[in-house]
């Protein structure tokens, strides 16, 4: 009876000590912001939100945060905005990636891991240097900036209201959009790379062999096949995008509004602790969709794998 | 006989969400035996034999080898070794660290180790490839490092979880051979778990037949395929005739079984009433096809009986043997295998008439 | 054997895939490339080339504050790599090995949102709870803690290095095949004999890939790290960033090139050894299957 009592201390442990871990700091801390968002700051403090007073418990619930939030038509655009620029960033991504990932996957078996080798080496480099990079290359004088130019290719942009004159790519939501799906492009080629490489090629064969051309076999086996690729590759860029911080800051500009740095602004600058509660709580909601599908499909796979 | 048995399971029981795998398993096993758990997928010989090792727990009921419980022993305390389908040798170690593990673990000195490995080396015939990794080896190969690792610590129960289930054709029926004469060879006592039964047949001294956790029949080989108990023993076992039928006459020595379409005059009597609703088993190669009708039988009441004349439907050559499928005026068809003894003795063809008979000693007569 | 091809015809195709091949490396490389040549870049304006200069490289060795930077940045990545790795591990144990416990799916979701959560998010959630922290212990104790710092960039590096970790780790234990340890168990080996003799070996490629994806990680890391640092403990993404923020630098891409190199070296030597070892290993097996019969 001693060894399997044992084993079970063994296995309390190995479940427990990482449960423990991300309750105190993962789940606590959310618990922490849901409560400062609806309390009322005291100049750098903020009160609790159950006092003791006069014999009598008194909550002092703040809800203003929230109603600011949803009244405030700057604070709402900024929602969408974020929303917007994510969603846009991700089809892009997925537009050039799934063709990537596909073209990667059914190259030579010994070019594959050479080709997967120069996706990696990015994702490996800091993405913060990368990003400073299309600065460097979008600003005036900078190569990008100036093909564009010369390709005509900055009117244009201008036209479709990307950017708001001819010449000036940088701080836009242009610059923007382009940093963005940028960084991520190597998170939307990996789940999808390794998705698309493990699909059995027989299936298309079997497929040609019964009538169907490539195009219709590509739409109805192997989109279909993929789908778990593409659902990790979006979810993987979406989420993550709604929230970003550092690209807008660097390569955005006063058009381009993004909910992360609303939350950095109202932190760092104006000290509202309590609001960019309120902003991160939002925000959690926000998300908290496209994360249970993601967390979901996650426990799918892995599911069907064990 | 002694009194007390080798390896006892009593009343075993193993339910998995309300599912119950195990079903109420007793059986004594002897000293030296080699015991086949033989069914078909989720029949449970599987979670038998894990329960035997250790990796399972039973529900209820008690194992007991050389009279002491296993209850709450883990898989590490057991004085028994497993060879499992898989092999699962170690790819990190070579063959002979592979082999040696099991002895580090019980802490023997070096030299001890370094002998004993070198002994099973060549019991299995790899002395060459002790130094090779698994990967390095073909699976023929890695089976004889698999069952040298099992045998290593001179374990009392051998367990063998399907352990030709992963060589092609060929080298089972090589390997079967061999396998069997090591085991002998070592005296060791084993349990096998398998799903084929030419496997069971050939390696087993006694076989239990398995079927949704059950056990429906134990007993050696020949006894089995000769005298199953039930349908679905002899449908299991090999192929067979099954013929439904009415008890008629039930004497001490011949029972008569009227099939409607044909009759049975069985050899030997059974315990039944008459009118009795039987079973007839016969075996395809004990019935004979001809195109003549056959000549009397000898011990059968008259021509009444053992006989039948029908139509090739179907037959289908293997080499060493044909099969044929009669078909009756009634629609029966009547598996039969016949040898084929000399080269070029094929007269019958489809469509063909023919007539199929068997002695009286050939039926197993079949209550459930 | 019948390659799938598409419209067009098969010339077309190969075309059009290298093509498009082609153009995604040229999107991925042209910056680090940029970056590169202009940190030899000899000009005021920076992204206008006007000679060759080894000027920027000599400059970073009397940089403090980046040097400062990159020792703080070295040693949390280090620490995090470590932790991650370790808490990483028993995650993946907890959920690869044991199909049941309590709370179970919100275990498995509070492992795998970090990777996709924003860390602004994450960053202040975590920082005010440290601060909260700080706070009560202050009150009762007389001493908060923990201080920010070094400590605290830490905790918020190895929430998401651990997330990252679990992954990878979780990945290579679902093809281990588990009769290996059932086989070692069977042999005699204890639970902790069985992990250390065999199942680690088995995974010691996947925790290394966990420990440099957490270290790389963690050297990179800027939102978590401006929220949960403290005076006197900037990492060196913290300063190229504030440097970025200001305009373009040239000392950035000095480092940059610096770290580039550095990681492109990494990156191609491992590929070269693991397609060496696989190529090795797979002449082995088919040796064995061709050689004499058993």
């Amino acid at each position: 009876m001693s060894a399997l009592r044992r084993w079970l201390a063994g296995r309390a442990a190995v479940v427990g000590i990482p449960y423990v871990w991300l309750a105190v700091f993962f789940l606590l801390p959310f618990l922490v912001v849901a409560k400062i968002s609806v309390s009322e700051m005291e100049t750098t403090t903020f009160k609790d939100i159950v006092a003791w007073k006069d014999g009598a418990i008194a909550f002092s619930l703040n809800f203003g945060n929230y109603l600011l939030l949803v009244q405030d038509s700057l604070y709402f655009s900024t929602f969408v905005s974020s929303l917007k620029y994510a969603a846009v960033t991700t089809l892009l991504c997925l537009t050039i990636g799934y063709p990537f990932a596909y073209f990667m996957a059914r190259a030579r078996a010994t070019l594959q891991p050479a080709l997967l080798m120069l996706v990696m080496l990015p994702f490996w480099t800091s993405f913060l240097l990368r990003v400073y990079a299309w600065k460097a290359l979008l600003t005036e004088h900078g190569l990008v900036a100036e093909a564009i130019e010369a390709l005509g290719l900055d009117r244009a942009l201008a036209a479709l209201g990307l950017v708001p004159g001819a010449g000036q790519l940088m701080n836009t939501p242009f610059s923007l959009v382009l940093g963005m799906t940028y960084t991520y492009l190597p998170f939307m080629i990996l789940p999808l790379y390794s998705n698309l490489a493990k699909m059995d090629l027989r299936l298309l064969e079997a497929a040609s062999d019964l009538g169907a051309t490539a195009w219709t076999a590509f739409w109805k086996i192997t989109v279909p096949l993929s789908r778990a690729g593409i659902v990790a590759g979006a979810m993987l860029v979406f989420i993550p995008c709604v929230g970003e911080y550092v690209i807008p800051e660097l390569l955005g500009g006063p058009q381009t509004q993004m909910i992360g740095r609303t939350l950095w602004d109202e932190f760092f600058s104006n000290n509202d602790w309590p609001m960019a509660c309120a902003v991160a709580v939002t925000m959690v909601l926000l998300v908290i969709v496209p994360v249970a599908v993601f967390s979901r499909y996650q426990a799918e796979v892995q599911e069907r794998r064990t | 006989m002694s009194a007390e048995a080798f390896l006892q399971i009593r009343n075993v029981v193993k339910d998995f969400d309300g599912n119950r795998a195990v079903d109420n398993v007793s059986i004594d096993i002897a000293k030296g035996e080699v015991f086949a758990l033989l069914g078909s997928s989720g029949c449970g010989k599987t979670t038998l034999l894990r329960m035997l090792a250790g990796f399972e727990t039973p529900t209820s009921g008690t194992i007991t080898l050389e009279g002491r419980d296993l209850a709450g022993l883990p898989p590490y305390a057991r004085p028994m070794n497993m060879m499992f389908q898989s092999y699962a040798l170690f790819p990190h170690l070579t063959v002979a660290d592979n082999i040696a593990f099991g002895l580090k673990r019980d802490g023997l000195p070096a030299a001890e180790i370094a002998a004993r490995v070198e002994a099973m080396l060549k019991l299995v015939q790899l002395g060459a490839y002790a130094k090779r990794k698994p990967h390095q080896l073909s699976g023929g190969q890695q089976q004889r490092v698999a069952l040298a690792r099992s045998l290593a610590k001179k374990p009392h129960l051998l367990l063998l979880d399907e352990p030709l289930g992963a060589l092609d054709k060929k080298l089972r029926e090589e390997t079967q051979m061999e396998l069997a004469n090591i085991i002998e060879d070592v005296g060791v006592t084993c349990v096998m778990v398998t799903h084929d039964q030419e496997e069971a047949m050939t390696m087993a001294s006694r076989i239990a037949v398995m079927s949704q956790g059950r056990f429906l029949q134990v007993g050696a080989p020949a006894e089995i395929y000769e005298t199953p108990t039930s349908r679905f023993v002899a449908d299991f076992i090999g192929n067979v005739n099954l013929m439904d039928g009415k008890l008629v006459e039930d004497e001490a020595d011949h029972v008569i079984v009227d099939c409607g379409d044909l009759r049975h005059w069985v050899g030997h009597g059974i315990t039944g009433t008459l009118g009795m609703a039987v079973t007839v088993a016969v075996r395809p190669e004990k019935i004979r096809i001809a195109a003549e009708p056959p000549e009397p039988e000898a011990g059968v009441r008259d021509a009444g009986f053992n006989r039948v004349q029908g139509t090739v439907k179907d037959m289908a050559y293997f080499g060493s043997f044909t099969v044929y499928h009669l078909q009756l005026a009634s629609g029966r068809i009547v598996k039969i295998s016949q040898g084929n003894t000399e080269r070029q003795s094929a007269t019958l063809t489809w469509g063909d008439s023919a007539w199929a008979s068997w002695s009286p000693l050939s039926q197993v007569v079949l209550t459930q | 054997m019948k390659r799938a091809a598409f419209f067009g015809t098969a010339a077309f195709n190969r075309a059009f895939a290298r093509g498009w091949l082609l153009f995604g490396f040229a999107f991925l490389y042209v910056p680090i490339v940029a970056l590169v040549v202009y940190s030899f870049n000899d000009s005021p304006v920076a992204n206008v080339w006007r000679g060759f200069t080894f000027k920027w490289y000599a400059a970073l060795v009397n940089d403090r504050e980046l040097l400062a930077g990159l020792a703080l940045s070295l040693k949390v990545a280090f620490s995090t790599a470590c932790a991650s790795v370790v808490l990483g591990t028993l995650a993946a144990f907890a959920l690869t090995r044991y199909r049941r416990f309590f709370g179970r799916t919100l275990f498995a979701g509070m492992v795998a949102a970090p990777l996709v959560m924003p860390e602004v998010i994450i960053g202040l959630s975590l920082l005010l709870m440290l601060v909260s922290l700080q706070r009560a212990t202050e009150a009762w104790f007389g001493v908060g803690f923990p201080e920010r710092g070094m400590l605290t960039i830490w905790l918020g590096h190895l929430l998401l290095g651990m997330a990252y970790a679990t992954v990878v780790v979780r990945a290579r234990l679902q093809t281990l095949n588990p009769q290996l340890e059932e086989a070692a168990m069977d042999l005699g080996a204890r639970p902790w004999q069985v992990f250390w003799l065999v199942t680690l070996p088995m995974i010691s490629q996947a925790l290394l890939s966990a420990f440099l994806l957490t270290f790389t990680l963690s050297l990179d890391d800027v939102v978590l790290s401006a929220f949960l640092s403290g005076p006197g403990a900037t990492t060196m993404p913290l300063v190229i960033f504030s440097r970025a923020r200001l305009g373009l630098n040239p000392s950035v891409n000095a480092v940059a090139t610096i770290i580039i190199t550095l990681v492109a070296i990494g990156v191609v030597a491992a590929s070269l050894v693991l397609a060496r070892n696989e190529r090795r290993r797979a002449q082995d097996m088919a040796a064995a299957n061709r050689g004499p019969s058993p």
